[in-house]
């Protein structure tokens, strides 16, 4: 297991270092903090070799984690499947094409269960007992699960026009709901003010640091299911831009451990048009991202000032990938796209990853010979809403053959004729 | 104008420990300016080496990013607030 020696937080502007503490920005330049390792340590802890042992989820990779020695592991998260595309694969024309599944992530069902794992493991170690977070659903739902398995209270903000589903899927867990007037952005801003004042381990603000981490075991799942090999590319969506970049650091840490080889992978970004700052400032060059009002049915990427743009651009452009954003249709479209070939339900957010996807096939960014990864980070179940107009309700029929076969005929007209003899 | 200035605790100590400031300004940059005046350490959190606000640093006019209200030339009224947030997190 790590320790504090192994790993501190760093300064991403000025490299200065802190120690472990509940901050997410450096004191001096104030600019973010990300957990800095000392690599040549973890050698010496662990080893490709010792995984195999463990169970498939994402505590099997603890000592790649800021976690301290006493932590014991308390929820099977991560571990999902990376499921090789046969169907969707064909239709795109691609010869490599996997899809890594965290719609089905525990225990909420989204890939942010990772990131509350490490972040709720940081707030026992700092000896924080009300948790919470600025969130547009799934974080919500995450938070408020764990925190109930754990003990901690909990207390949560959202924008108080999020979908019914992920309002409901917080609430059970007896976490306190704040509803704010406005829309993540402001509830963002307010949750800055609120770690300045309260003394609560805000996952996604004073932890935000031990949180992001949690994202690189997505990450490190891909290469390890992959059969210890990177991609060649991988399709990500982007709300605060964090995911992207960790699964960059994951990639990179395991070849600097020595348990990949070392490979060029193009990283592409996915956001909604409706709310795309980061795809924006990629596609026009931009020196820095212009924030935007969001306004798409992807609501849980619709973060409008995204703390890791900077990071996200850089990389995108350093890579050699791309950003691409898709229209609300587009989105429908994609959703059903993957349900009808792959029979995974994904959220809005899968929609966007899968139709930026298909976009960027069409632009020839991605190749049918390469290895590409597209991350669906969450699950269909939360956001029914933004679909529901394109299954109408049908008329129910009386249950008597005759009845069948008449719907048959009204259905199919003159096939049914022929289905009946 | 006379507006207030909100300061994180991470400012307070280029702030002589004041969570507020007030001053008169007409825009944005001027409050900016009258800070950074009273309190010339925060230069150089508040403005880059190009004069530009610092890419992490996030200014909001009441409810409001400044970057939605055409930018640090944003005219004040009196009594607005001017909050300054050191680095965004969130996502």
């Amino acid at each position: 297991m790590t320790t504090d020696s192994v790993y501190q937080l760093r300064c991403r502007e000025c490299g200065k270092t802190w120690g472990n503490v509940p901050r997410s920005f450096c004191e001096d330049c104030f600019s973010p903090l990300e957990v800095a390792y000392d690599y040549d340590a973890l050698k010496k802890i662990v080893r490709r070799d010792n995984l195999s042992s463990r169970t498939f989820n994402m505590w099997r990779y603890s000592e790649l984690l800021p976690l301290s020695e006493d932590f014991v592991a308390p929820t099977a998260t991560g571990g999902t499947p990376l499921v090789a595309s046969r169907k969707l694969a064909a239709q795109w024309g691609l010869k490599n094409l996997y899809l890594k599944n965290d719609a089905v992530c525990f225990p909420s069902l989204s890939f942010k269960d990772r990131v509350v794992g490490t972040a709720l493991a940081a707030a026992r170690r700092f000896g924080f007992e009300t948790v919470g977070c600025s969130s547009t659903g799934n974080l919500a739902n995450a938070v408020a699960a764990q925190a109930a398995q754990q003990g901690f209270d909990a207390c949560v903000f959202i924008p108080g026009d999020l979908e019914p589903a992920k309002v409901l899927n917080t609430a059970v867990y007896g976490a306190r709901i704040v509803r704010i007037n406005g829309n993540y952005d402001h509830v963002n801003r307010l949750c800055a003010q609120i770690a300045d004042r309260f003394q609560w381990g805000l996952v996604n603000v004073n932890l935000r640091p031990y949180y992001s981490e949690g994202s690189k075991t997505h990450g490190y799942e891909i290469a390890e299911q992959l059969g210890w090999k990177l991609p060649d590319n991988v399709v990500v969506p982007m709300a605060g831009g964090s995911l992207i970049t960790k699964i960059a650091k994951a990639f990179k840490e395991l070849v600097t451990l020595g348990w990949v080889e070392d490979r060029p992978v193009k990283f592409f970004g996915a956001q909604a048009t409706g709310c795309s700052p980061i795809s924006d400032g990629v596609k026009r060059n931009l020196a820095r991202f212009e924030p935007q009002k969001p306004n798409t049915i992807a609501r849980s990427l619709a973060i409008g000032n995204p703390a890791d743009g900077p990071f996200a651009m850089k990389l995108i452009r350093e890579s050699g990938g791309w950003a691409e954003d898709v229209s609300d249709p587009e989105i429908v479209d994609a959703i059903k796209l993957v349900a009808e070939t792959e029979g995974i339900f994904t959220e809005t957010a899968g929609g966007v990853t899968a139709g930026v996807a298909k976009k960027l096939i069409a632009q020839n960014r991605i190749k049918p010979e390469e290895t590409t990864v597209v991350c669906i980070t969450g699950n269909g179940l939360k956001t029914t809403d933004a679909i529901a107009a394109e299954f109408p309700a049908t008329e129910a029929i009386a249950p008597r053959l005759e009845a069948f076969e008449a719907y048959l005929d009204a259905q199919l007209g003159a096939t049914a004729a022929g289905a009946k003899a | 104008m006379p507006v207030t200035i909100e300061i994180p605790t991470a400012f307070r100590r280029f702030t002589d420990g004041a969570p507020k400031v007030d001053c008169s300004a007409a825009t944005v940059a001027e409050a900016l300016d009258a800070l950074t005046k009273q309190f010339p350490e925060l230069s150089r959190h508040v403005r880059d080496e190009s004069g530009q606000i610092r890419q992490f640093l996030n200014i909001y006019l009441n409810e409001e990013d400044i970057r939605f209200l055409g930018g640090e030339a944003c005219s004040l009224r009196e009594g607005d607030r001017v909050l300054l947030v050191p680095s965004i997190a969130g996502g």
